[in-house]
């Protein structure tokens, strides 16, 4: 299926069914209807076709929205959006500051002026699964363009929100799952990479609080971990930063992540991959996963001469 | 009073119910109810229920020692109940997940660590299931006793099986993982405990008869 790239997808799609198609057909109630108040938040968003589409099918909005992993609202796939109705996106500010000439604060009109496009990507997790997500955003080169970054700034080092009294999985129990704030980090050059993007929607609309609301990273040759949601905090800084999966389990989180077939996480094989809502219960989709899934050709450069299974 | 079928009957609807989850989970699988991914979901459940009878299983006799709660009857049943669900867990890892691609499953066994715990957790139920008959504890006499002992050895492996298997300890790993190390330490503690409360009931005897 061959989707072009002029339409807006939200105008592909009629909105009674982008929800769940497979609920719609399976006549199941529950996954469609419970979504149905969420969409109320979001809101249409304008933007254009953007470079990099795909021909593969898009995972159903249902999937994307309710299949996530977000541990600040719990460690569950259904958790994220089952436990993130009382955080609030808005007002919001992002502040780009450290090795830079300019250090500035956004707030959501400032980046939604930005010229939004779609970007239809591949999302691989490092969990060996992975979905098609038509994003909505920008490439975050043009923020750090604003910024002028100085010549000693050579990575960038990003901080998710800390709001306990929104956010159920940052209250202090007795199973803090991991440190907060969530933090990732990526070298400047990938930073630049025209791939990578701050994400404020998809499918046409805003961010839903469980995809990181309001603005969120996507780099999509790297595993779904280094795409850090809710950014309120980028800095440009010096020496590689530390990141929060890294610091968990370094033999098994590396900071760079490159989606690598050939690199096991120690625990399972990335060889393979399940594509979320394809294939059904007797006949999952298992295929094959791509090295820099599948954008080999616009990034393998960047790692010229580096041992990718030292630097995993 | 209970009437006489009541006793068969009840291990049988120990089964009955026991294998509900398993039923009810296949069906939400098949019938494309499990939302994302469902095979997961799937082996992920059967293999939390497994655990659960583990558990049970050893549970029994501590009920009887320390709360009085006579479960004895059930006990072979609980333990058939996890031997199913670990084979259930392991054939949907097997045919759903990995769907026969027997390289790779073998490289899992032998290279992660998880997976090679958990493996040989089903190797050693095999023997056990295969003797939970009246003919084979007969047959066996106190060799069977020692036999079942693997029991220990199986739920510890278990439980850390599913801790080593998740990214981050939640509550429910922790808890499992807990609850199996106090259902074996309990073991080495059981005859003190036992004669420390026979000694008690001697003397309480002893005491009232003097009255």
């Amino acid at each position: 299926m061959r989707i072009s790239t002029s339409i807006p997808s939200s105008e592909i799609t009629p909105e009674k069914f982008y929800f769940n198609r497979r609920a719609f057909l399976a006549g199941s109630l529950g996954a469609a209807a419970s979504l149905l108040p969420l969409s109320a938040a979001a809101s249409s968003l304008d933007y254009k076709p953007g470079p990099y589409g795909t021909d593969e099918a898009w995972s159903t909005f249902a999937d994307i929205t309710t299949y996530n992993n977000f541990y600040e609202f719990g460690t569950g796939k259904a958790d994220p959006s089952n436990n993130s109705a009382n955080f609030k996106p808005t007002p919001w500010t992002i502040s780009v500051d450290g090795l830079v000439s300019k250090p500035t604060t956004f707030d959501l009109d400032d980046l939604m002026a930005l010229e939004l496009e779609e970007r239809v990507y591949r999302m691989r997790c490092v969990e060996a699964w992975s979905m098609v997500i038509p994003w909505i955003g920008f490439p975050l080169s043009r923020i750090l363009d604003k910024v002028e970054p100085l010549g000693s700034a050579k990575y960038v080092a990003f901080e998710t929100v800390v709001r306990p009294e929104e956010i159920p999985g940052q209250r202090g129990r007795l199973f803090q799952t991991l440190d907060w704030p969530y933090v990732e980090g990526l070298r400047l050059d990938e930073a630049c990479h025209p791939l990578t993007i701050l994400a404020t929607g998809l499918y046409g609309r805003t961010l839903l609080n469980q995809n990181g609301a309001p603005v969120r990273l996507v780099v999509p040759w790297k595993y779904g971990f280094k795409g850090i949601k809710s950014i309120v905090r980028i800095t440009l800084v010096e020496n590689q930063p530390e990141t929060t999966w890294r610091n968990m389990a370094p033999q098994e989180y590396g900071f760079f992540a490159n989606v690598n077939p050939a690199v096991d996480h120690p625990r399972w094989s990335q060889a393979t991959e399940i594509r979320i809502g394809e294939g059904g219960f007797f006949g999952a989709a298992r295929r094959e996963t791509l090295p820099f899934n599948g954008y080999g050709d616009e990034v393998a450069s960047l790692y010229d001469g580096m041992d990718l299974r030292s630097f995993y | 009073m209970q009437p006489r079928w009541w006793g068969p009957a009840s291990i049988w609807l120990v089964y009955g119910v026991g294998f509900i989850p398993a039923i009810w989970y296949f069906w939400l699988g098949a019938s494309g109810q499990l939302p994302g991914n469902a095979v997961k979901i799937f082996e992920h459940l059967l293999g939390v229920w497994a655990l659960r009878f583990l558990l049970a299983t050893l549970a029994v006799t501590p009920l009887r020692d320390l709360a009085g709660i006579n479960l004895l009857r059930f006990r072979r049943a609980l333990g058939l109940l996890a031997f199913w669900y670990v084979l259930m867990h392991f054939a949907t890892y097997m045919l759903l997940d990995q769907q026969l691609n027997l390289p790779e499953i073998g490289k899992d066994i032998a290279k992660r660590p998880f997976i090679t715990i958990g493996m040989a957790c089903l190797v050693f139920l095999l023997p056990l299931a295969l003797t939970s008959n009246n003919w084979a504890i007969r047959r066996l006499g106190p060799r069977w006793r020692s036999l079942h002992k693997l029991a220990y050895l199986i739920v510890l492996g278990g439980a850390l099986h599913y801790t080593m298997a998740v990214k981050v300890v939640t509550a429910e790993p922790f808890l499992y993982f807990t609850l199996a190390i106090l259902l074996v330490a309990y073991r080495p503690l059981r005859s003190p405990i036992l004669n420390w409360k026979k000694d008690r009931r001697l003397k309480t005897a002893s005491t009232t008869s003097r009255q």
